[in-house]
Order: C-alpha cells, then sequence, then structure tokens
C-alpha cells in the first residue's frame, strides 16, 4: 500500500499507509491526521483540504483542473504547488508522496 | 471517581464531528454514539447525487472509516433509538429496553423529512422520501432507464434528485407548488436559471403545482394534479423539507423552538446537554438573529463548538453559512444567507450559459452570493462576509472588470 507523509504547520509528521485509489483528503481523515477538514467531504466546493504538495512531487501529483484552481486562487495563503486534497488520488506511482498542511485548517 | 462518560445522540455529521472533536481537545473519559441506522456516521449530500446515480459505493460515504472510531476508543452504538432522556438520573433509555448513563450529553438529532401523510396514495409501494442510504437503497430499486419518475417538491434535494435521474436516462417530471423552484431560497433569476437548463436537459418542470392524489393499487402509477392532469409515474419522490428531530429534548422538557434552543456555546436550557446541527436553534452573529440551518457547514462548525463547552473551553460560535449543490454540470456554491435581501447583482449572463454569480444586497451590505460555476466568486465572497466586509456592485456587476477590486473598492 502507498505511503503518504504530511507534515503539519508545527512541523509534526503523520505517515499513513492508503489502498491506491484513496484521496489524499481520505488518507488523512480515516487516519485521524489533523490540518484537513474537508467540510464538503469531496466534492471539490470548499477548499478546506488545501495542502502544498512537496517540490519533489509537484510534477508526479500534476496540476489542478480549472475548478480546483480557481478555487486555490483564493484560499489562506496559496502557493505554486497547493492543491485540494481532495483531487488528488493516492496511486503507487505516489508512494511516498509527501505534503504539508496550512495552519489555517486546524 | 465518577468516570466522565460524553454520550451523543443521533450517528449525524454533527456527531462524528462532534465525537471526533471531543478527543481532538482532549477529552479522556469515554465517548459513545447512539444512531438508529446500522452504519457510522455518513456524508447525506451526494445520497441525491453519486449515490443516487450509483457513481459511489456506501463505504465511500462515511465520513470516517469504522477504524478511526475503534482507533479514538470512540463507542459506536448502532441500530440503536433512543427512546428517553431522563435528565435527573442522567440516563437514555433504549428502544430495546436498555438504557446508556451519561455524564454529559450532546444531542445531535438531526432532521426528518417532513412527511406528506394527508395526501391520498401516500402509502403506495414506489412513493420515497429522500433522507437516508436507506431511502436511497430502496429508491435505486424503481430507477433505470426509460422509466418515469415524478418528484414533490422543487427545492435543491428535489432538483439533484432530477438531475440524477435524468442522466440515468429517466423521464422527470418536477411538481413543484410555488411559482418558482428554489422560491424559498433564492432570487427569482436564480430560480429562472435552475428551469432552463432542467428544461434544456429535458426535465419537465410544473410550478403551481397543486398534487391532488397519487394514483394506483399497490405500486404508484401517476401523480393527479387539482387542475386534471395526470403525470404517469413509476416512482414518486417527496422532496418537501425537513423538520428538526426534537422529540427527545421536548420530551425532556428542553427549551424547544424550531429546533433546540442553544446558545452561543451550544448549550440547551440544560447545562450538562449540548446540541449541535440540523437540530438547533442558534443565534449568528453575522446576520444578528436566531435560526435554524440544514447544512454540513452548520453540523461541522457547532460541533466543534460544542466539543470545547464540553471540555470545559467556551468558544463562542461564529461562522458564516455555507452551502453547495450539484446538479449535471452546475456547481452551484453558496455562501451567506440572502434573507432580507433588497437587491441582486448579477456577474455574467444567466438567461444563457451556465456560468454566473448573483450577489445578495441589503442597502450597501452584500449578504450572500449564489456562484454557479464561478468558484473565484465564491472563495472570494466568502472571506469577504466572513469578515464582515462588503463589495463594490457596480464592479461585480460588470463580468469585464476586475474581481478582486470589487471586494477592494467598497
Amino acid at each position: 500500500m502507498p505511503l503518504v507523509k504530511f507534515i503539519t504547520h508545527d512541523e509534526t509528521e503523520h505517515e499513513v499507509h492508503v489502498t491506491a485509489g484513496t484521496t489524499v483528503m481520505h488518507a488523512a481523515l480515516d487516519n485521524g491526521v489533523p490540518g484537513i477538514l474537508a467540510d464538503c467531504g469531496g466534492a471539490c466546493s470548499c477548499a478546506t483540504c488545501h495542502c502544498y504538495v512537496d517540490e519533489n512531487w509537484v510534477e508526479k501529483v500534476g496540476s489542478a483542473d480549472e475548478v480546483e484552481a480557481q478555487m486555490l486562487d483564493f484560499v489562506m495563503e496559496p502557493q505554486p504547488n497547493s492543491r485540494l486534497s481532495c483531487q488528488i488520488e493516492v496511486s503507487d506511482e505516489l508512494d511516498g508522496l509527501v505534503v504539508r498542511l496550512p495552519a489555517s485548517q486546524f | 471517581m465518577e468516570t466522565e462518560h460524553a454520550v451523543i445522540v443521533g450517528a449525524s455529521h454533527a456527531a462524528a464531528q462532534l465525537a471526533a472533536s471531543l478527543r481532538q481537545a482532549g477529552w479522556d473519559g469515554k465517548i459513545s454514539v447512539v444512531g438508529e441506522e446500522p452504519i457510522p456516521p455518513y456524508h447525506r449530500p451526494p445520497l441525491s447525487k453519486a449515490y443516487l446515480a450509483g457513481e459511489k459505493h456506501s463505504d465511500e460515504l462515511l465520513i470516517r472509516p469504522a477504524t478511526f472510531y475503534e482507533k479514538s476508543d470512540i463507542d459506536l452504538v448502532l441500530g440503536t433509538r433512543v427512546t428517553g432522556l431522563d435528565r435527573e438520573n442522567k440516563t437514555l433509555t433504549l428502544h430495546d429496553g436498555g438504557s446508556i448513563p451519561y455524564t454529559r450529553l450532546a444531542l445531535a438529532t438531526g432532521a426528518r423529512v417532513r412527511k406528506l401523510d394527508t395526501l391520498p396514495g401516500h402509502e403506495l409501494d414506489g412513493v420515497f422520501y429522500l433522507r437516508d442510504l436507506n431511502d436511497v437503497d430502496r429508491i435505486r430499486g424503481y430507477i433505470g432507464s426509460g422509466k418515469s419518475a415524478v418528484i414533490i417538491g422543487g427545492g435543491y434535494i428535489g432538483l439533484e434528485t432530477a438531475a440524477s435521474m435524468r442522466k440515468l436516462g429517466m423521464e422527470v417530471t418536477v411538481l413543484e407548488a410555488l411559482p418558482r423552484v428554489l422560491q424559498r431560497v433564492t432570487a427569482p433569476e436564480v430560480s429562472d436559471f435552475y428551469s432552463r437548463v432542467h428544461g434544456e436537459e429535458g426535465v419537465q418542470i410544473i410550478t403551481d403545482a397543486a398534487v391532488e392524489a397519487l394514483e394506483g393499487s399497490g405500486d404508484v402509477t401517476g401523480v393527479k394534479l387539482a387542475d386534471g392532469r395526470s403525470i404517469p409515474a413509476d416512482l414518486v419522490v417527496i422532496g418537501v423539507g425537513v423538520v428538526p428531530a426534537t422529540e427527545l429534548a421536548e420530551q425532556a422538557g428542553l427549551a424547544v423552538d424550531n429546533g433546540i434552543v442553544v446558545d452561543e456555546y451550544a448549550r440547551t436550557s440544560d447545562p450538562d446537554i449540548v446540541a449541535a446541527g440540523d437540530c438547533t436553534n442558534h443565534y449568528n452573529p453575522i446576520y444578528d438573529h436566531r435560526l435554524r440551518l440544514e447544512s454540513v457547514q452548520n453540523a461541522t462548525d457547532q460541533a466543534k463548538v460544542a466539543a470545547n463547552t464540553l471540555c470545559g473551553r467556551l468558544e463562542a460560535y461564529h461562522a458564516l453559512p455555507w452551502f453547495w449543490s450539484d446538479q449535471y454540470d452546475l456547481k452551484l456554491q453558496i455562501a451567506g444567507l440572502s434573507q432580507g435581501y433588497d437587491r441582486v447583482v448579477l456577474r455574467g449572463d444567466s438567461a444563457s450559459g451556465r456560468s454566473f454569480a448573483a450577489f445578495y444586497f441589503s442597502g450597501q451590505r452584500l449578504l450572500a452570493v449564489d456562484a454557479v460555476n464561478r468558484p473565484r466568486e465564491f472563495m472570494l465572497a466568502r472571506k469577504a462576509l466572513a469578515a464582515g466586509q462588503t463589495a463594490n456592485p457596480d464592479l461585480l456587476g460588470d463580468d469585464s472588470a476586475d474581481l478582486q477590486q470589487a471586494f477592494l473598492t467598497q
């Protein structure tokens, strides 16, 4: 099962193994990782599952579609590597993925 | 020493958040969640959308997997109805004769569908409400390409259900008693937009519809209107709103007035009992009046307040209401409450196309936005509303004007 490493705003690291096909959002929620609210449950409607994809993974993860990109324009503290974690599916290719979580979602 | 035991009644969205937030806030006593349905708390919004359309499995609806509750030492008592609340002895009685003692109680009982029990034919097979997973599982036994569905109620649930069924290739008719769909919650322009799109997608919408009876014997076969028309139906879905589930609170003598009355810390009239979610009547400081909300946002945010209260940390509830609705390729995002508006400013063209935003104003004050396929408008308005800021209506109304500028220039 692929591994996802979450780093919260206070630099705490959480490593979780999830089934391929799970979203990064669910990987956090299902394992009690704090820092992802996911109010809408993955409908790409609330922008409360904002994360920063580690620079080394940005290319593999890919970019946001138009709707997601427009939401990301106006999240708190957007960065070029911002994504909504409900829109990233964990796959074997993403084994070892590292994402950082913003302070605003605690 | 007596062990602390927080019991949450209702395995709802609010309950899932409350239980998780209690642990996060450091509650080290027992936590139990008692719910009538047989599965852990789940997301209800997809029921009328992806789940109805068969695009999601029930496991994917769970707010948290069962293992999360195990790991967090949260006891899920499912398939169990609470029938009584004895505040003096701090004990809940259950439908099977059992009882659960509590030291602190949270009511997250949610809402129930408003039923049309006096409508002739309401008891026929093929007539459904849509609130629970079980409702949709039963509806799914009746759906299929080429079949006819009549939806009673042109609110969000009715329209989402219509869109999902249309996507499955069904003949769909929506009956709305009022002159326009979404009348209670949106401006006429937004209602017109949704009527137009549903028409374009092949849904028949009949407004000012007075439903006289559901026809059939055994299975429903049609819906009879007061004007004599009869609409054929293989199934009927009734979506005419919900009422707060306050029976337990009422029976226990808690203050109830269109919901369980709570203060800004989610406390009921009994300081040992909090309540959160659709079942509460609470004060909203942004709009300065009491209200009851039917939304995931309220369930989540108020549950966090309630959890803090139970842990002895009083943090007043202060959140901007927001909602969403997905139909066809339309992503509707709503921030704020439009009630009391005196002016609507449209950005983009609602009369054609599928992307626009309706901004609601009262005088100079921005109250709310309905944004259809306009995430930027939604995000900016949500931020501004939460911060108590308004926006420039002239710039908002000019789709070629810079959007951010509209929120900077007031």
